[in-house]
């Protein structure tokens, strides 16, 4: 049971990054494909709803394999919850928990703020810019780059191609501003 | 299909992506499963290693933990390593196909999009990985998110050919 338990706390990061990286050769190894995610989203499209788009008129079942893969990551996501939850509260750094309180987010437990993130909140001008807006750039961003955290700063970069390390870099900087400029305002609406 | 079909259909599904399926090998559904388990697996990480918490993503970039630059770091090593293995070695796939690998080129879409991408992922603190990881998490507001990342893809498809790249 002592291995169950270990299981059960936080995974620290020199675990779990050789993990992540091990899923570009394995993917590879396992069926020729490259190890990306956002591609999903624009399968999606053109299974749903190609609108005669010829970015979205290509064969996507050659590619539902990311759709099998992305739907295991849901599973995961279940399983993870389910089985092997950390029992105790997440820890997070001082500075941030300070801030946070400071927009009245006090209630720090699990993966993310239910303060934030709920179902009531989505229909807040908060919840509105977090969720919706947020997502959307997600989509629109991830597609315009043509790559993902993990098609570019993982896949790419373990290719050593440049387009990903610029992309990586842009990804950063956008966070940057995000987090430290434009979110303090929209936490105080 | 014949061979110039397959080919601009393999030139469109490319574009603007990263993770493209290089092998021309067809296969029965049920061989996709290989798939689902990495996937499961890559997903518990991302639970137990904290990486699709909204909380680590802030502090990465206010720059209060190491965490996640250690996750990001070791895997991008880790990958770097491994292809370069497979190139060294030429190792095939359990098909015996030969693994490809193609360059990208630049275009300023990896500018515009990226920094685009960026805000998004600190605002929802989610990229699209731990989108789905967390909505099996029981998030279940995150589909909602999820659904506009689908629309902005969409919408990206929709004006391609007029932005600039």
């Amino acid at each position: 049971m002592e291995i169950l338990e270990l299981i059960r706390e936080p995974w620290p990061w020199y675990i779990a990054g050789p993990l992540v990286g091990l899923t570009v050769p394995a993917l590879l190894i396992i069926g020729n494909k490259s190890f990306g995610i956002s591609a999903s989203l624009r399968h999606t499209c053109a299974m749903c709803l190609p609108a005669n788009i010829k970015f979205f008129k290509y064969d996507w079942k050659k590619e539902i394999w990311n759709m099998f893969f992305v739907f295991g990551i849901l599973l995961g996501g279940v399983i993870a919850y389910s089985f092997l939850s950390n029992p105790n509260p997440i820890i997070i750094d001082g500075n941030l928990k300070a801030e946070l309180a400071g927009y009245g987010i006090t209630e720090i437990y699990g993966m993310l703020p239910e303060q934030l993130f709920s179902w009531e909140s989505l229909f807040t001008l908060k919840g509105f810019f977090m969720m919706v807006v947020g997502g959307f750039f997600i989509g629109f961003g991830s597609r315009y780059a043509g790559g993902c955290t993990s098609g570019h700063a993982i896949s790419g970069l373990s290719n050593l191609q440049m387009p990903s390390l610029i992309a990586t870099c842009c990804f950063f900087i956008g966070g940057l501003i995000m987090a430290n400029i434009i979110l303090p305002f929209i936490l105080s609406l | 299909m014949n061979i110039k079909d397959q080919n601009t259909d393999f030139e469109t599904r490319s574009l603007d992506t990263v993770c493209i399926n290089e092998s021309q090998l067809e296969h029965k559904w049920y061989h996709n499963l290989k798939y689902l388990v990495i996937g499961i697996l890559f997903g518990i990480v991302f639970i137990k290693a904290e990486i699709i918490s909204w909380y680590r993503i802030q502090e990465m970039f206010r720059f209060q933990s190491f965490h996640m630059y250690g996750v990001i770091g070791s895997a991008v090593v880790v990958g770097i390593i491994s292809v370069f293995l497979i190139k060294k070695f030429n190792i095939k796939t359990i098909y015996g196909e030969k693994i490809e690998f193609h360059d990208k080129t630049f275009n300023k879409g990896q500018i515009y999009g990226g920094l685009i991408f960026g805000l998004g992922w600190a605002v929802t603190g989610a990229c699209p990985g731990p989108l789905f990881a967390q909505i099996g998490t029981g998030a279940t507001v995150m589909i909602v998110t999820l659904f506009f990342a689908i629309v902005g893809t969409w919408v990206y498809g929709y004006f391609r050919d007029k932005l600039p790249h």
